[in-house]
């Protein structure tokens, strides 16, 4: 149970990381591998911010202009150098790998690379809210609740998945937003038609880079969160980020669907949540280790790209024998189109 | 309205593939001209669009729209003169988004596009009135994606999205060419009264002569990268089939080979 929270928590963390790998590989259909080295940009900007000494809310926000930098750059390494999408993505990512040892290794006196940075005894966003939060004393009156409907484990905190939740929350409704304004509808048709959307005189170019650019902004952002959130910073921590990305928006749009952007971006979220609380699962499981994840990672996406295939097919075959067995049990010959709207 | 200067475009240059796709066009258009544009297949119709569009670049030459001179502007640039529908149905809308939503888009063709909602109420007021001309119904679905549309009703869409903000000279590229013959007429029904309601200045391509002849007030005839006939605008009433396939052999001294040009 107690398990369970934590992944929550992290889980609605993960979500933002998700947002953004939504729009580009979803909304700008490029398939941007920058997250995995902009994660720990955000992680790493925001660890050695605070632990020089900076406000942990200006350590994030520095985190989130880096990550944004970072997409900027594979934008304008794709359309301004005319590399492809994926390479774009893979040269910055491993161009990050060295940088992001570099910033976290401004936090010691001549430290060229430093590989981790531990947050122990810092300010960081939760225990700044946590402060606060304690001395409401709502925490006790939940867990006694709990305790008398008879639930063992209860978590030290609340305070920890509200700030989250509101912080998820609260992106999910701008990328709402942000996604039916005049340059979003722009960036999507990007996505979606690159000739038409230039015959209407946008750039794409520009529109790409600005895409790339806000979603690594969002990834750094939950690179950031979960540096405090774990109270390190660390050059692994972003290693297949982008298929964890990927596999939150697939599992939440198989889910949940993808009718209009508000459902999407919820399926997105509710889809990073689920994706954890099956990785909790599964570390549950004796024979598993947690070097095993990377692999059950891999393997959670490969079903959910396939499994809505086999069912789709099987639906249509369904479908198709039953027309067939309804048409030969009345001899109807096959229907004839009629004509109606002339355009229909 | 519209000038091209000594435009010039080879293909593959100093290569075996090497190809004179225009070869020193010159052509005006007034205000309100509605210009259609014959040609067998490789005459450099299509390269004369791509150039006025800015897809493509000119070797040597220069195009004038509105008096400002284009022919270094990039593609997206231009667009703010520019209306265009394309021969494929799918290349003229987003097919994920909704009607509204590319209407929204095609409305901010010649502002710039900031954050507001792309769609509001007046918008959609408007988006429903401008639909309504098509008689398609398509005001009634205003939140379908484009990708549910048939290709009759996407380039008819097409066709509202590139007019409805009045652009100074509209582009159109045999767009009623991969479309079957009853929704081609019923296209070219459309493209008429839009262009006339707004007194748009046209250019258009086609493969169809009769089209040709039966819209706009100018004609004119392209063979390998030339402008080789020009019909004005008085003598173009009254001009038939016949007529310009003879026009052809009188000025090319060879039969024209096309039956496509002919039957479209």
């Amino acid at each position: 149970m107690l398990a369970l929270f934590g992944s929550v928590e992290q889980g609605i963390i993960y979500a933002i990381m998700a947002l953004g790998v939504y729009l580009t590989f979803r909304v700008l259909d490029f398939p941007d591998l920058t997250v995995d080295g902009s994660f720990v940009t955000g992680a790493a900007t925001a660890a050695m911010m605070i632990v020089l000494g900076y406000n942990p809310l200006i350590a994030t926000l520095a985190a989130v202009i880096a990550g944004f930098i970072a997409g900027c750059i594979t934008g304008l390494l794709h359309t301004k150098g005319k590399i492809n999408p994926l390479l774009s993505g893979i040269l910055m990512m491993i161009a990050l790998y060295s940088i992001n040892l570099r910033i976290m290794g401004m936090t010691r006196e001549g430290g060229a690379g430093v590989s981790n940075v531990p947050l122990l005894n810092t300010d960081t966003i939760f225990t700044m809210f946590q402060n606060f939060w304690g001395s409401l004393g709502i925490d006790d009156t939940i867990s006694n609740m709990l305790r008398e409907m008879g639930v063992e484990s209860v978590p030290t905190t609340y305070g920890t998945v509200l700030v989250v939740l509101i912080i998820t929350i609260i992106i999910k409704f701008i990328a709402d937003w942000f996604l039916k304004t005049e340059v979003g509808l722009a960036i999507r048709a990007t996505g979606d038609n690159k000739r038409m959307i230039r015959s209407f005189s946008a750039n794409t170019d520009r529109l790409i880079i600005l895409g790339l650019g806000l979603s690594n902004a969002l990834v750094a952002l939950a690179g950031a969160l979960i540096a405090q959130y774990s109270k390190f910073s660390d050059i692994q921590m972003g290693v297949g980020m982008i298929v964890i990305g990927l596999a939150s928006v697939i599992i939440g749009e198989a889910i949940f669907g993808t009718k209009t952007i508000v459902r999407t971006t919820f399926a997105v979220v509710a889809g990073a949540v689920i994706y954890r609380m099956i990785y909790a699962f599964a570390l549950r499981v004796d024979f598993l280790d947690t070097g095993d994840m990377k692999l059950i990672t891999a393997f959670i996406v490969i079903l959910a790209l396939v499994v809505p295939q086999i069912i789709d097919k099987q639906k249509e075959k369904k479908r198709k024998a039953k027309r067939m067995a309804e048409r030969n049990a009345a001899h109807i010959p096959a229907p004839v189109e009629q004509g109606g709207n002339p355009l229909a | 309205m519209l000038k091209l200067d000594r435009i010039n475009k080879i293909f593959n240059e100093g290569t075996p593939d090497e190809k004179i796709a225009l070869d020193n066009i010159n052509l005006r258009l007034a205000p309100g001209d509605f210009v259609t544009i014959i040609g067998s297949n490789g005459a450099g119709k299509s390269t004369m669009m791509n150039m006025i569009s800015g897809a493509l670049m000119p070797d040597f030459g220069s195009v004038t729209i509105d008096s400002n001179d284009v022919t270094r502007l990039p593609e997206y640039k231009r667009a703010h003169f520019i209306g265009r529908v394309f021969q494929d149905p799918m290349a003229g809308t987003a097919p994920a988004m909704t009607i509204e939503e590319n209407l929204a888009i095609a409305y901010s063709r010649n502002q710039k596009r900031g954050l507001r909602f792309g769609v509001d109420k007046k918008r959609r007021d408007f988006f429903r009135t401008s639909l309504e001309r098509l008689h398609l119904n398509l005001e009634n679905r205003l939140t379908a994606k484009v990708g549910l549309l048939s290709g009759g009703e996407r380039q008819a869409l097409s066709l509202l999205m590139a007019t409805f903000t009045k652009p100074s000279i509209l582009l159109l590229d045999e767009h009623t060419a991969a479309l079957d013959p009853s929704r081609a007429d019923l296209i070219t029904k459309l493209t008429k009264e839009l262009v006339e309601a707004d007194n748009l200045t046209t250019l258009m391509v086609t493969h169809n002569m009769q089209q040709a002849l039966d819209l706009g007030n100018r004609l004119i005839m392209m063979d390998k990268g030339q402008i080789i006939l020009e019909v004005s605008e008085d003598k173009k009433p009254g001009l038939t089939i016949p007529d310009l396939m003879t026009e052809f052999e009188h000025i090319r001294g060879e039969k024209m080979n096309s039956d496509r040009a002919l039957l479209g």
